[in-house]
C-alpha cells in the first residue's frame, strides 16, 4: 500500500514532462527513468540508469565516497550526491535526527562538511568552528575552536560578516576569518597548525568565501570592492601557510600574472595591462575586482577557474572603460596562478553585478562535437555555457527576467548594453532587471547528472535607481544613489529553476516568495533540496519539482544542504538555518523596514521579513525513519 | 583663512595615539571605579569614532567632543561614550542597537534617524598649495588639466559630491582617488587626501570643509581654502550640508533637551569650530570668514 503510494506521485508527472515540450530525444530518455522507477520494484534509483549524455569530468567528480570534504561536493562543483537511500517515494517521511545551536545569530550561510565519522561547522564572525561527533547519538561536541577575530576592528567591517565554509584536506580543516585569516587546524583535535594573515581589515578587506584545496594549496580571496579593496586570489602552501603566488585582479600583467600562457577567446581581452589601460589613470588601484566566490577545478587541464568581483568604488561615469579584469572569470595554472584565459561577463559593470558565482564543470556533446564546458548562471541574469579550454562562450540565455541588458553577442563576447537601463549620476532609471544583488547572487546551484538539469536557486527582484539620498561615512557627507528593490514580474521574489543545459531552457521552475538565497544539493535519489528564508527546507523531485517533504526550521534558510552516509550506513541530510546575508540583513541586522534605501536598497523589497522569521543558527540533520 | 588652530591636537606619531589611549582608558577605569558616587547623574551617551579627527578621537580632541561636552554640562550630564568606526552600519550597531543615544554630528533630515536644529553649516572646499592657480569654481577651465583629489565613498556607484560634480562636467581624466575609510589602524585615516597636496602629489584636493580646513594647518607647506561654486549643483547635487546631532526617531525628549542646549550656547560652540577652522558658511550660503 505504502509502495503504490510512493510510486503513485512520480508517474502522475509524466503528462507535465511531455508538455514542457523538451527535445524529442531528451524527454524520451527522462521518461524511460520515470517508468523504471513507476516499476513494481521501486528500489534504488540508481537501478539501470540511462547513459549520461552531460557528466561532470571524471577527474574532477570522483566516485561517492559518502563523505562531503569541500563545499560544492567536489572538484566539478556539483553539489550532486551518488546516494539515494532517500527517494522520491520515501522522502515524505524525513524526521530530525539531531540539532545544534551554533550560538551566533547572524546570517549562517556555510555548508557543513563531512569526514569520517566527525561533522565540521563555521559560524559567520567570530567565525567558531565546531566539530561533532556523528558516531556518538546526539553528535556531541568533538572539539570547537575559537579564533577570537580582532575586537579592535569592530566596526570597520561592519556589514558582510557571514563565512561560506570550511575545506578539509590531508587531516586539516581550513577556513577563513572576517579579519583576513586563513587557519589551519587539525582535524582530530582542533589544534591551530597555522595562521597566516592575509588580510588587511583596517582598509576594508575582509573574507568570507570558503577557500578551496587544491594540490597542496589553500585558494582564498578576499572581499571589500565597495570599500575601494583591490582584488586579488592567493595560493598558500597548505602544510605552513605561506603564500606561494597571488594574483591581482586589476592593474599591470605582472600583478595579475599574465604572461606568455595567456590566450583569451576574445578581442577584447587581448592587449598588454589591460588592467591599467581600461581604467582612469590610478583607478585601478582601488578597482575591486574582489574573489569572494566560488572557485572549481579541473585536474585534466590543470586549470582553476574563478570569479571576479564587480568594480569599485567610483561611480560608472566616472571610469570609462572596460574596467579589467572586474566581473568577468579567469582560468589559471594552480602551481603558478599564470593565467590561461579571461572572459568578461559583465564589461563596465554599471549595476554592482559581481562576477564571483559558482562554475560546474561538465563534459557534453555541443552541436554534435563533445565540449568540457563551464556551466554558469550569472548574476547579469544568464545562464552561460562555455568551452573551459579558451573561454569561448556557447551559450548565454537569461534564465529568468533580464532588461538591463539586451543579451551576449557570440561573435564578439560581448554583453549587449540596453541604453534604456543605463544608470547615471542625476538619473533616475526605473524598473531595472535584475537588482545589484543579480538574477542570482552567491546562492550555488546543484547539477545531477541523470537528469542533465541545472538546479538553481534564485532571485527575481528589479531596482529603482535614483541619485539623491544624503547619507554620511567617516565624517563626510554624500549623496548616494537611492536604490529601491521591487519583487520582479510575477510578484515572486524568489524562485528554483530547474535548467536544461542542453536545451537551453527551463524544465520547471518554482516560485519563492522571498529570494531563494540557500544553494541547492541534488541526489541520485533524484531529490533536490533548499531552504527559503521563512524558514522551510524543502525536497522536491529533481524531474518535476514537486514538492515531497517539507520542515520548518526555527530561522530563515540562506546555507547550503548537504547530504552523507552516517557512520550507521545511512544517508542523511544537513543544512544550517539562520537567516541574514545581504537579502536578510532586515533581520539579522535589525534594520528599519521604514528606510527603504538600507543594505543598499534591499529592505524595500524585503519589508515582511521580519514577520516571517526571527534570526537564529542552527544546524539541523535529517534522516529517515 | 583660519591661522589659528592650535598645535596640540596633532596626532601624526602612532607612539603619541597609543599613549593618549592608554590614557583614556586610565581615565575611563577611574571613571568605573568612582561609578558608585555618581550613579544617581543623568548621562549623556554619545555614539562617536575613536578614530576620525576632527571630530572626534578617543582621547576627546576632536570637535564633536568638545561641542557633546558642552551639551553634557548644560544638562547635568555625565558624559560617556560608545566607541565604533563611523562607517556603514555605525548608527545599525551603536544607537539603534540602544548603546548610546546621541550622534553628535550627521547631515541635517539624514533618514535614517531624527536630527536637532543644525549647529553649523559647512561645504566642499578646493584645497591647494599657494604656490598653485587659486581655483573656486568646478567651472575653472584649468581644473580639465589639473591632478584632482576626491574622496571616496565606495558604497556602490554611491561617491563624493565632488566627484559627481566634476564627473558632469566630464572631468575624468586626473582624478586621483583616496578613499575616505583609509587605513584605519593609522591615525587620521582621512587626512591622505590632505597631506597629498602638501606633498605635491596632487594639484588640487575637493574635500568636506571641516577636514580639510583642521588638516590643512597641520602640513608643512602653506595650504589654501576655498568653498566650492556652485554650493547646490544642479537639482540635485548640494556642496553644502547643514550638520545636526541625531537621537533615535521615537527618542523626542531627548532631541528636545540637545536642541535647547544647542540654542543656549551657541557663541560657545561657534568658538570651538572656529578654533578648529571649520570651513562655516552662513545662511545665505556665503563664507562666515
Amino acid at each position: 500500500m505504502k509502495q503504490a503510494a510512493q510510486s503513485a506521485r512520480p508517474c502522475a508527472h509524466q503528462a507535465r514532462i511531455k508538455r514542457s515540450a523538451a527535445p524529442s530525444k531528451y524527454s524520451q530518455s527522462i521518461l524511460a527513468v520515470l517508468v523504471l522507477a513507476c516499476g513494481p520494484l521501486l528500489t534504488a534509483a540508481s537501478e539501470a540508469p540511462p547513459a549520461p549524455t552531460i557528466s561532470p569530468p571524471a577527474a574532477a567528480a570522483p566516485p561517492d565516497d559518502g563523505q562531503w570534504t569541500m563545499p560544492a561536493k567536489n572538484y566539478a562543483s556539483t553539489r550532486y550526491s551518488d546516494l539515494a537511500e532517500i527517494n522520491e517515494g520515501n522522502a515524505k517521511n524525513l524526521q530530525v535526527a539531531f540539532t545544534f545551536s551554533t550560538g551566533v545569530n547572524k546570517g549562517q550561510e556555510a555548508a557543513p562538511l563531512v569526514v569520517g565519522s566527525t561533522m565540521y561547522i563555521v559560524t559567520p564572525f567570530p567565525n567558531i568552528v565546531y566539530a561533532l561527533d556523528l558516531s556518538k547519538p546526539g553528535a556531541p561536541m568533538k572539539w570547537k575552536y575559537e579564533p577570537n577575530p580582532e575586537p579592535a576592528a569592530q566596526g570597520v567591517a561592519c556589514c558582510d560578516v557571514v563565512n561560506r565554509g570550511t575545506a578539509f584536506a590531508d587531516g586539516r580543516i581550513f577556513f577563513n576569518t572576517l579579519d583576513g585569516h586563513t587557519i589551519a587546524l587539525n582535524a582530530d583535535s582542533g589544534q591551530p597548525i597555522w595562521n597566516a594573515h592575509i588580510g588587511n581589515i583596517n582598509i576594508g578587506e575582509t573574507i568570507t568565501m570558503a577557500p578551496l584545496v587544491v594540490k597542496g594549496k589553500v585558494l582564498v580571496g578576499n572581499s571589500g570592492g565597495e570599500m575601494g579593496v583591490r582584488g586579488w586570489i592567493k595560493a598558500l602552501d597548505a602544510s605552513d601557510g605561506h603564500v606561494v603566488w597571488t594574483a591581482y585582479n586589476t592593474g599591470p600583467d605582472k600583478d595579475v600574472l599574465i604572461g606568455p600562457d595567456f590566450k583569451p577567446h576574445y578581442d577584447m581581452d587581448k592587449g598588454k595591462d589591460l588592467g591599467v589601460t581600461t581604467w582612469p589613470p590610478e583607478a585601478w588601484k582601488i578597482g575591486g575586482g574582489n574573489m569572494w566566490g566560488w572557485i572549481s577545478y579541473d585536474p585534466d587541464l590543470n586549470l582553476i577557474f574563478h570569479g571576479t568581483g564587480n568594480p569599485g568604488p567610483w561611480n560608472p561615469d566616472l571610469r570609462p572603460g572596460d574596467n579589467k579584469w572586474t566581473s568577468g572569470i579567469f582560468a589559471r595554472n594552480p602551481d603558478n596562478g599564470a593565467a590561461q584565459w579571461f572572459y568578461q561577463w559583465t564589461p563596465h559593470d554599471l549595476h554592482d553585478y559581481d562576477g564571483i558565482n559558482e562554475q560546474v564543470l561538465l563534459d557534453m556533446k555541443w552541436q554534435g562535437k563533445p565540449r568540457k564546458v563551464l556551466v554558469r548562471p550569472e548574476r547579469n541574469g544568464y545562464l552561460y555555457v562555455l568551452d573551459r579550454t579558451t573561454g569561448e562562450v556557447l551559450s548565454a540565455k537569461p534564465f529568468g527576467p533580464v532588461n538591463s541588458s539586451k543579451g551576449v553577442d557570440l561573435k564578439t563576447g560581448r554583453l549587449v548594453e540596453n541604453p534604456d537601463k543605463k544608470t547615471g549620476t542625476g538619473k533616475v532609471v526605473r524598473d531595472i532587471c535584475p537588482t545589484a544583488s543579480g538574477l542570482k547572487d552567491w546562492q550555488p546551484s546543484a547539477f545531477s547528472p541523470k537528469t542533465g538539469l541545472l538546479y538553481i536557486p534564485h532571485n527575481n527582484l528589479c531596482m529603482d535607481e535614483e541619485g539623491v539620498e544624503v547619507n554620511y561615512i567617516a565624517g563626510t557627507p554624500y549623496v548616494g544613489m537611492n536604490v529601491r528593490m521591487i519583487p520582479g514580474p510575477g510578484g515572486n521574489r524568489g524562485a528554483f529553476t530547474a535548467w536544461d543545459i542542453a536545451a537551453e531552457k527551463p524544465a520547471w521552475s518554482l516560485k519563492e516568495n522571498f529570494p531563494v538565497w540557500s544553494g541547492a544539493v541534488v541526489t541520485a535519489g533524484d531529490v533536490v533540496f533548499y531552504g527559503t528564508m521563512e524558514g522551510w527546507f524543502k525536497a522536491v523531485s529533481a524531474k518535476t519539482g514537486d514538492l515531497l517533504w517539507q520542515f520548518k526550521t526555527s530561522s530563515g534558510i540562506i546555507g547550503q544542504p548537504i547530504t552523507y552516509r552516517g557512520p550507521d550506513g545511512h544517508q542523511y541530510v544537513a543544512i544550517l538555518s539562520g537567516v541574514g546575508g545581504w537579502a536578510g540583513a532586515i533581520v539579522s541586522g535589525d534594520l528599519d523596514p521604514r528606510d527603504a534605501t538600507a543594505a543598499l536598497g534591499f529592505v524595500n523589497a524585503m519589508k515582511d521579513l521580519k514577520n516571517a522569521t526571527t534570526a537564529g543558527g542552527t544546524l539541523y540533520v535529517f534522516r529517515l525513519p | 583663512m583660519c591661522s589659528g588652530c592650535p598645535d596640540g591636537f596633532d596626532l601624526t606619531s602612532g607612539l603619541a595615539q597609543k599613549a593618549f589611549q592608554r590614557l583614556a582608558i586610565g581615565i575611563a577605569a577611574l571613571a568605573l571605579l568612582l561609578l558608585p558616587a555618581v550613579a544617581d547623574a543623568r548621562e549623556l551617551r554619545v555614539c562617536a569614532d575613536p578614530n576620525n579627527m576632527p571630530f572626534s578621537n578617543a582621547a576627546g580632541q576632536g570637535f564633536e567632543n568638545r561641542i557633546a561636552e558642552i551639551i553634557a554640562a548644560d544638562l547635568g550630564a555625565k558624559l560617556t561614550y560608545t566607541w565604533w568606526a563611523q562607517r556603514r552600519g555605525f548608527v545599525r550597531n551603536t544607537l539603534k542597537a540602544g548603546l548610546c543615544d546621541l550622534v553628535p554630528g550627521t547631515p541635517a533630515n539624514l533618514e535614517m534617524l531624527r536630527t536637532t536644529t543644525p549647529y553649523y553649516r559647512s561645504s566642499y572646499v578646493f584645497v591647494s598649495r599657494k604656490d598653485s592657480p587659486d581655483v573656486t569654481s568646478f567651472d575653472d577651465p584649468r581644473l580639465r588639466d589639473m591632478r584632482i583629489g576626491v574622496q571616496l565613498i565606495g558604497d556602490d556607484g554611491a561617491n563624493s559630491p565632488p566627484v559627481q560634480a566634476l564627473g558632469r562636467r566630464g572631468i575624468v581624466g586626473h582624478l586621483v582617488g583616496y578613499p575616505v575609510y583609509g587605513d584605519y589602524s593609522a591615525p587620521n585615516p582621512a587626512a591622505r587626501i590632505v597631506e597629498a597636496v602638501a606633498s605635491g602629489e596632487i594639484d588640487l584636493a575637493v574635500v568636506w570643509g571641516p577636514l580639510a580646513g583642521y588638516f590643512a594647518t597641520k602640513q608643512k607647506v602653506p595650504l589654501r581654502i576655498a568653498p566650492v561654486t556652485p554650493r547646490i549643483d544642479g537639482p540635485q547635487l548640494p556642496l553644502m550640508y547643514d550638520i545636526s546631532m541625531g537621537v533615535r526617531r521615537e527618542d523626542d525628549a531627548l532631541r528636545g533637551d540637545v536642541n535647547s542646549a544647542l540654542a543656549r550656547h551657541k557663541a560657545e560652540i561657534d568658538a570651538v569650530l572656529t578654533q578648529y577652522c571649520v570651513p562655516l558658511l552662513d545662511m545665505a550660503g556665503s563664507p562666515v570668514r
